[in-house]
């Protein structure tokens, strides 16, 4: 008690306590910012702590596996059975690295493109209109998403695109497949794509705004075209940053569970083609929450995929946040 | 004169590009909610948003997910109210004496990660709270998970929003005599507190609409809920799971929640950029 009470007033302020122009008022105002400083404090610290926390936590729960497995058979075997006390997460990972990279292919290019049509060019008019409608599509739930995805991109591949696609391009293997479903990592890759659109067009927006204007004039006034501005020295400039979008989008791609798990299959195999199923790690996460208290070490392997999860994203994320920090400090 | 043409193809190839890419992505959200309406407003019905399931109702039977959308109200709200007490302070520290400091630096880059956090995990994480703390799945758990999602985005948006008050207005409180507490209650968050308030409603509706976090720690059941420690239906996994059954009656009702949930967060995120707008009555600049 009285290390806090040391702690909370100094010797200096402890002196003037017996100063009479010192009402007790004034104790009890210092006193009450006091705390209110210390908890505030308190509850930062522990924000800042949540992150090993939660790493930590699943650490926990993922070692009896950690302990009994070798991690390489964990990473990079395609033995799935849970029952026999075999657990390869290849077939996961691979779907999830399909999906995201297809997520990515079909994200990117247009989000980048409608940043700098955005941020450059738009009259202010258009850019009123068209940010708040971005920031709708970033609310809607992932479920909805999955519902939008089962109802119009399935059979938009199952129906369109793949009975095109494999009747003119049918040769190569990326394209061939046994599964007309329509559900697969196509679809898984699309629906992923709409998602994280507006996150990759808000950074990526945000940060090529941040470009001095100066640099912009200079450019424009030794004759160089907008479009020619733009790609010599505006996205030269916000590289770090166009970068940064994409890695966070990424991420984000990486972790999306529901919308996902609708639409893209779920098949425990390592997909050949894009239009064939896939099993992504968040699906396997979500979709085996029932069974996995009942089937030894299960639990383990399902929550010690979570924290590889976790990790991934962990470190995409803090890269992406590093280089936005360095370079809105160079700006 | 034949480079000046080039130049100009490719300044127009580009605009058209860009053009065509805005209306991509801008159509998506049109294109999605014409389908959600679509599909939704047939099945939708008076029974749908005022009956708990009957039995068979996941057959087809009458009914209705009156639990899924109390249950989600309940579970969003509790997780709101939990990451409100515990953002402000956050978020008044961030912007406190130590503002320039290491710490409040390595808060922000912690808040920015737990947000890219994936949500599954927050539900993983809730669902090793509750195995340590003997409990099963119930609201309880489901509101804990939802205020570790909800806290970041809350966290930022107030910080955020606490940063457009200018300097002045706080020196001119401490010149006063006012304690930093004092000075935080009666003038930052009276300044900021529409835009806090959008930063809540932002949250509440991240919360509302996820479903990966509350799949392990809320359970789902066909009563209302009735306790923090009984399990609790909500609206995200309504709509999984009635899409995830064979039946197209069921389907079609999925379709409806789909468009029930849709709604509710669409006119929160109008909500929230409403007040950002109109509540500044009181606020200097």
């Amino acid at each position: 008690m009285r290390r806090i009470a040391a702690k909370l007033f100094n010797p200096k302020s402890d002196r003037a306590g017996s100063d009479p122009r010192r009402s007790r008022r004034w104790w009890k105002r210092v006193a009450l910012d006091k705390s209110a400083h210390y908890t505030m404090r308190l509850l930062t610290m522990a924000t800042v702590g949540l992150v090993p926390l939660i790493a930590g936590a699943l650490l926990w729960r993922a070692w009896p596996i950690l302990a009994t497995h070798r991690l390489t058979s964990l990473l990079f075997s395609q033995a799935w059975h849970p029952l026999r006390g075999e657990f390869g997460f290849l077939p996961f990972i691979m779907g999830t690295l399909w999906v995201t990279t297809v997520a990515m292919l079909l994200a990117v290019p247009p989000s980048l493109l409608t940043a700098i049509y955005l941020a450059e060019y738009a009259p202010v008019r258009v850019q009123r209109l068209a940010n708040p409608v971005i920031d709708l599509l970033a609310g809607i739930p992932s479920v909805v998403y999955g519902v939008w995805g089962v109802l119009v991109i399935v059979p938009l591949v199952g129906n369109q695109i793949l009975p095109f696609v494999s009747r003119h391009l049918g040769a190569l293997a990326l394209f061939r497949t046994d599964n007309p479903t329509g559900f697969g990592v196509l679809a898984g890759g699309a629906v992923l794509a709409v998602m994280i659109f507006p996150l990759i067009i808000a950074v990526a927006q945000d940060l090529i705004r941040a470009v001095p204007q100066g640099l912009r004039e200079a450019s424009l006034s030794l004759g160089a075209t907008r479009w020619q501005t733009v790609k010599h020295v505006v996205l030269r400039r916000a590289r770090a940053g166009v970068v940064a979008a994409v890695v966070l989008g990424c991420s984000r791609a990486l972790g999306e569970t529901m919308a996902v798990l609708m639409v893209v299959g779920n098949v425990p195999q390592i997909p050949r083609s894009i239009f064939d199923a896939a099993y992504p790690l968040p699906a396997l996460i979500a979709n085996n929450y029932g069974e996995m208290m009942s089937v030894p070490l299960y639990d383990a392997a399902l929550l010690g995929s979570a924290l590889v999860l976790l990790l991934v994203v962990l470190g995409f994320n803090v890269a992406s946040r590093l280089a936005v920090m360095r370079l809105v400090g160079t700006n | 004169m034949k480079q000046h043409r080039r130049r100009r193809l490719e300044e127009r190839f580009f605009l058209v590009l860009m053009v065509f890419s805005t209306v991509t992505v801008l159509g998506s959200l049109f294109l999605i909610l014409y389908t959600i309406i679509r599909r939704g407003m047939p099945a939708l019905s008076v029974d749908m948003l005022t009956k708990v399931p009957k039995g068979g109702y996941y057959l087809g039977k009458e009914g209705g997910i009156l639990n899924a959308i109390v249950g989600s109200l309940y579970l969003a709200g509790g997780g709101t109210l939990i990451a409100l007490v515990l953002s402000l302070p956050i978020a008044l520290y961030l912007h406190s004496h130590a503002r320039h400091s290491r710490v409040v630096h390595v808060t922000r880059l912690a808040l920015d990660v737990l947000w890219g956090v994936p949500s599954i995990v927050y539900g993983a994480f809730g669902f090793i709270i509750l195995l340590a703390l003997g409990m099963r799945a119930s609201l309880l758990g489901g509101i804990i998970a939802l205020a570790l999602l909800e806290l970041p985005i809350m966290t930022r948006g107030m910080d955020e929003a606490i940063a457009m008050i200018p300097d002045a207005l706080k020196e001119a409180s401490y010149a006063l005599g006012a304690t930093h507490l004092e000075t935080a209650v009666k003038v930052i968050l009276r300044q900021s507190a529409p835009a806090l308030l959008t930063a809540v409603l932002l949250a509440f509706g991240r919360g509302i609409g996820d479903a990966a976090s509350v799949l392990f720690t809320a359970g789902y059941t066909d009563r209302l809920p009735d306790s923090l420690l009984s399990p609790a239906a909500s609206l995200p996994l309504a709509i999984f799971f009635q899409l995830g059954t064979p039946f197209p009656a069921v389907q079609q009702r999925a379709y409806a929640s789909a468009l029930v949930l849709t709604v509710i967060v669409l006119a929160l995120s109008i909500a929230a950029r409403y007040f950002a707008k109109r509540l500044t009555r009181n606020v200097v600049k």
